[in-house]
């Protein structure tokens, strides 16, 4: 298991080396400026040395994405749950999610300010709107997935809602959820990042990168875009691990005999 | 014993477990109501194996349904063990087997035989029993650990029986079990279910296309007709509760056998 997986890392790790010594020979080689693009060992030693500024930033941010990840997805499954057995909620209520969705962050992010104030709760507040949609949506197509035969099997063993919810059609939906769960932890780091532009305390990852932007420290925005990268990264990582332990009789992770 | 259609109209039959009375069932479809059965009369005495066989569309699957209260009858009636059918599902009357397994990929093969037990509120201690024979009944001690996708699809039936018998319902309804498997594992399947049947005296109604299998099982056969779908003939098939699969080459067997696939016959209409 443990060789599988260094052997399934090699291929990625190779070709991320071999595009950051093309970058850093092209940035010396053809002399990019370096407003344009710095070399990444330049970027590395920023990183480096910034590293207390680079964490509190981290924290703030964190804390948004977080709580309004939570929050919007746990929000999400329990509405999914309860217009469950209302067909005029879910006609209703789903559209409306659509339209939700479509607005734009940057509309939404200085509304959110206003009413939330500038420390992290504003930016829960960005990310709650933007992960409970596409959550509730996947959630109700997921608590209608069971199939037919099962529920009728539930049926005749005289099962009443709950039961039939809890042990059939909460866990039929599980591989929904975990996939809004996943592409939510793209859209509450988005979220979080950009709502900081619209005013926060003077930290936090798009604070940081707007004020270096107009400092022209492009190597300061380069080196928060790595953490926020790897803590993207790192996030979903978490939760595609917990999927495989949670939805693990799924089609697409089965192992036959195991 | 072997009378058919009995339907005096009276419920009160001691061994009676099955009383169905001028029974039809219309579906509303986008191109107008689908008339699915249409004056069935039908009584079961307890023990009986009655199979159903007929053509696609005769309604075989949905007389079945309709005595599990799955489905809604547009009029007549039906009693099960002297309750209305929705009674007699709230009070776990009969055990349903499906055309597939139906096994619930996120429980072992024990907890899926347990679902039932777990839904109807039996304390721990009972249910690990309860699982335990189950297992032991359909051959598959040793696999409860085992998750349904990681068993053949004979193995999976099996279990979902065990899953059906598990409560210990006294009426088993089973809708063309086996009807996905091969033949070799079918006949297997199907001397397993006989002796289960003959070991716990349950009432079996028993779907089927397999006019052997239902000849083989059964101690009556009901003949069914499509369009709308109705009873053709009811016929007996007398031979011992503990027959073996040699039986099928005796020309007794065949005789029965063959007065099915004529009933068969006749109820087809050729017009469409």
């Amino acid at each position: 298991m443990n060789a599988r997986s260094a052997a399934d890392l090699a291929p990625p790790a190779l070709f991320g080396a071999g595009v950051l010594i093309v970058w850093e020979f092209v940035v010396r080689g053809f002399g990019v400026p370096f407003v344009i693009l710095p070399a990444p060992s330049v970027i590395f030693l920023r990183l480096i040395h910034s590293i207390p500024i680079l964490a509190a930033d981290f924290v703030q941010t964190i804390q948004g994405v977080i709580a309004g990840y939570v929050i919007g997805c746990g929000a999400g499954v329990l509405v999914a749950i309860l217009i469950d057995r209302s067909q005029f909620l879910q006609r209703g209520l789903l559209p409306l999610g659509n339209l939700v969705s479509a607005l734009p962050i940057v509309g939404v992010a200085p509304i959110m300010v206003m009413w939330f104030g500038f420390d992290w709760q504003s930016k829960a507040a960005v990310v709650v709107v933007m992960t409970f949609f596409p959550m509730l949506v996947s959630a109700v197509a997921g608590l209608s997935s069971a199939g037919a035969m099962e529920r009728d099997l539930m049926k005749t063993y005289g099962a009443n809602y709950g039961q039939t919810l809890r042990q059939l059609r909460l866990p039929a939906a599980l591989p929904f959820i975990f996939n809004a769960l996943k592409i939510n932890t793209t859209l509450a780091m988005i979220g979080a990042i950009v709502a900081e532009f619209f005013g926060t305390p003077t930290v936090g990852m798009g604070f940081r990168i707007s004020t270096e932007v107009g400092r022209m420290s492009i190597d300061m925005v380069w080196a928060t875009i790595v953490v926020a990268a790897l803590t993207g990264s790192l996030f979903y990582g978490i939760v595609a691990l917990i999927e495989r332990r949670v939805t693990f009789w799924h089609a697409s992770y089965r192992q036959r005999g195991a | 014993m072997l009378s058919p259609l009995a339907t005096d109209g009276k419920t009160d039959v001691g061994a009676r477990v099955i009383d169905v009375a001028d029974l039809s069932l219309s579906f509303v479809t986008a191109d107008g109501p689908v008339q699915a059965l249409s004056g069935i009369d039908l009584a079961v005495e307890r023990g009986e194996f009655i199979s159903f066989i007929g053509p696609s569309g005769c309604g075989k699957t949905t007389l079945l349904r309709a005595i599990a209260d799955l489905e809604a009858p547009t009029s007549g009636a039906i009693r099960v063990n002297g309750m209305s059918p929705h009674e007699a599902r709230a009070s776990r009357a009969y055990g349903y087997v499906f055309q597939a397994p139906a096994l619930y990929p996120w429980r072992s093969v024990a907890r899926n035989i347990a679902l039932p037990l777990e839904i109807m509120g039996y304390p721990k201690a009972d249910r690990d029993a309860r699982v335990a024979k189950g297992l032991e009944l359909v051959n598959l001690t040793g696999f409860g650990k085992k998750f349904p996708w990681q068993l053949s699809g004979g193995m999976q039936q099996r279990a979902s029986i065990a899953r059906a018998l598990s409560f210990d319902p006294d009426l088993l309804l089973m809708d063309e079990p086996f009807g996905a498997l091969d033949e070799i594992v079918r006949d297997k399947l199907n001397e397993q279910l006989l002796r289960l049947w003959d070991v716990t005296k349950k009432t079996v109604l028993f779907v089927t296309h397999s006019i052997p299998e239902a000849v083989f099982l059964s101690t009556r056969i009901v003949v069914m007709s499509p369009r709308p779908g109705r009873i053709h003939d009811v016929i007996a098939c007398d031979f011992p509760r503990n027959r073996t699969l040699d039986i099928r080459e005796t020309p007794e067997f065949l005789e029965v056998a063959n007065r099915v696939r004529h009933g068969l016959r006749e109820g087809h209409s050729y017009e469409d």
